[in-house]
């Protein structure tokens, strides 16, 4: 990549590249605040488990008993510790919306750098065909292939990930047919470079930005559909640990027992409003292309 | 002008062919026994075959798909696989409910937001801007169950019981008679949507502060007052009628979430319960009238722009 990025730098557009545009970021309070939640929270999810103080099923209490010597934070529904569930099930909503972003984002880019640069019916095949995958509320599409398949945790990955790509491709395709446009990518179709050498080298890097403001609200969205999902019961299964799925099951005892639902709740709100004003953060430092309705 | 509102009209039709498609495809017409995956692995022969003619699983899969569609126009849902009653009965109070939860909501929302973004626009860069948009990104940020959740432990808990954290809804009373049932539900909605909506109005009302018009109106020497109120509201109105239409469109599955939390009857439980249930014709039936609504909406969003903005109503022919 490296060989042929100056020709890409060359076009103006990116002024300083994204390490400018990351120490320009960096500059706001907001998306230092932001980083800030979530290193915290990507740490608890990552690093709890060694520090849980009991095994995640075992039961150490009366259920819905309450903050103790024993589990300070209480027990659950079952009786199981609330800070060992706490601090075990964070990597599982992590590793999900990880995975479901960088999956929806990659075919996102494909289909919308394919249908900027194709032009013509191919370019109304594509587009068509993602204003179907846009006809349903992301939630309701992912419920849509539970129904039918289960709740299975490589499904829920895809369906989220293929939620996101049409919304990808639309801001891939908007931003790629002006670079498309320019005198260097010009160039290279006349040098006669392979079409993918073009999207792949010259076209791709001069998205960089909105592309990156896009993963971070795709993350954002993300975090909040994984949780839902596995709130809703569709996620991960018990006896698993995981945020979403205890917030359901501990909910019939808030009164007595708030903190097995306060603590997950509490992690899932700030890593999505964290990632937020990351992503604002970026937006705006990348001016001119920072939008984030969904 | 018409013909491109036409051309519109012609591509929602057509997004809704495809949209039955996928959910024909999705939930019938997936490699693998329906009937089986409904079931479960112990499912004794007889139950599969039953199971079987009733969803027409013999039949081609073009034919299943025509008799399927074609009842769904005639308003025949089918019968649920869960309690066996008609669909149509099962889900026709909830439909009522779910379609009061989303007015209470847009009730709130859209003067609300109408006028935090004005206020923010007209006094933009100064503190009481500075922590609304802030709020806001905080608050567009958060999934809806946890601002639901957030309001349960807050108002419905021993702490402070002012509202119900679980909708409990009489027989026979109207919705709109014990509307404290659905007072936190419709809340936690219109945190979701107001972010957009005011973001919005913020954005379209600074630039038309900015015009020239506006600048002129001033100089006139007219009240402040009038001069956002009447001359540049007015203007600034047309991209918050799309962001409306689109955020009622979110709502569609919205409800879905929200109705969970609170255990509220509307469709979006009763899809939550379908998935669950592996309830075969409800799932088709909600996700199919969702989809519907939502690519109505959607289709609204877009004339309402083209009808409203002047620049496109004559320039596009």
């Amino acid at each position: 990549m490296t060989a042929i990025a100056p020709a890409a730098a060359g076009s103006g557009a990116e002024q300083g590249g994204s390490s400018g545009l990351f120490r320009r970021a960096f500059s706001f309070t907001r998306t230092r605040v932001g980083l800030a939640i979530v290193a915290l929270i990507a740490a608890i999810a990552l690093f709890g488990p060694f520090f849980a103080p009991h095994p995640p099923t075992a039961f150490v209490a009366p259920p819905y008993a309450g903050p103790s010597s024993v589990a300070i934070f209480g027990a659950d529904n079952l009786g199981r510790d609330v800070l060992t569930r706490f601090l075990c099930g964070g990597r599982s909503v992590l590793a999900l919306s990880l995975a479901s972003t960088v999956l929806g984002l990659a075919g996102g880019i494909l289909v919308g750098l394919v249908a900027a640069y194709a032009r013509g019916w191919l370019d109304e095949l594509l587009m068509r065909a993602m204003d179907v995958l846009l006809a349903f509320p992301q939630i309701v599409f992912v419920l849509l292939l539970v129904s039918s398949l289960g709740p299975q945790l490589w499904l829920i990955v895809l369906t989220v990930a293929a939620s996101h790509a049409p919304r990808v491709a639309r801001v891939t395709r908007g931003t790629a047919q002006e670079v498309i446009e320019r005198d260097f990518v010009l160039s290279a179709k006349a040098i006669g470079e392979p079409s993918w050498r073009i999207l792949g080298l010259e076209v791709l890097p001069n998205l960089s930005s909105p592309l990156l403001v896009e993963f971070g609200l795709r993350l954002t969205y993300s975090i909040g559909l994984i949780a839902a999902v596995s709130f809703m019961g569709f996620g991960l299964q018990p006896p698993a640990a995981d945020w979403g799925l205890m917030i359901n099951e501990n909910r019939i005892g808030i009164a007595i027992q708030p903190w097995p639902v306060l603590l997950p709740v509490a992690a899932i709100g700030l890593l999505t409003v964290g990632m937020n004003l990351i992503t604002d953060g970026i937006a705006r430092a990348a001016i001119g292309i920072g939008r984030s309705a969904p | 002008m018409i013909a491109i509102l036409l051309r519109r009209l012609g591509l929602g039709a057509v997004t809704l062919f495809f949209v039955s498609l996928l959910v024909f495809g999705t939930t019938q017409a997936l490699p693998g026994d329906a009937a089986q995956a409904i079931l479960g692995k112990e499912a004794t022969p007889a139950r599969l075959a039953a199971l079987r003619e009733r969803l027409h699983l013999d039949e081609p899969v073009w034919q299943q798909y025509g008799k399927w569609l074609a009842n769904m126009a005639r308003g025949d849902l089918g019968r649920s696989l869960a309690t066996e009653e008609p669909v149509s009965q099962l889900i026709a109070g909830r439909v009522g409910n779910s379609g009061f939860l989303v007015a209470l909501s847009a009730l709130i929302a859209i003067p609300l937001s109408l006028a935090l973004g004005v206020i923010s626009a007209a006094r933009r860069d100064q503190a009481i801007d500075h922590a609304l948009t802030t709020g806001a990104l905080v608050l567009a940020a958060l999934p809806e169950f946890v601002i639901g959740i957030a309001l349960i432990l807050v108002f419905a808990t021993d702490l402070v019981h002012l509202l119900p954290a679980v909708t409990l809804l009489a027989e026979g009373v109207p919705i709109w008679r014990q509307i404290d049932q659905a007072i936190l539900p419709a809340v936690t909605l219109d945190l979701a949507v107001i972010p957009y909506m005011s973001r919005i109005m913020r954005a379209s009302m600074i630039e038309v502060l900015e015009s020239d018009y506006v600048q002129m109106a001033r100089l006139k020497g007219l009240s402040p007052r009038r001069v956002i109120l009447r001359h540049a509201l007015p203007n600034a109105l047309v991209p918050f009628v799309q962001v409306t239409a689109l955020q009622l469109a979110w709502l569609a599955g919205g409800v879905v979430v929200v109705e969970f939390v609170f255990r509220y009857p509307g469709i979006g439980a009763a899809l939550v319960d379908g998935v669950a249930n592996r309830d075969l014709p409800v799932v088709q039936a909600l996700t199919l009238m969702v989809g519907g609504i939502y690519v109505l909406l959607n289709m609204v969003a877009d004339m309402a722009t083209i009808l409203l903005t002047p620049r496109l109503r004559t320039a596009l022919r």
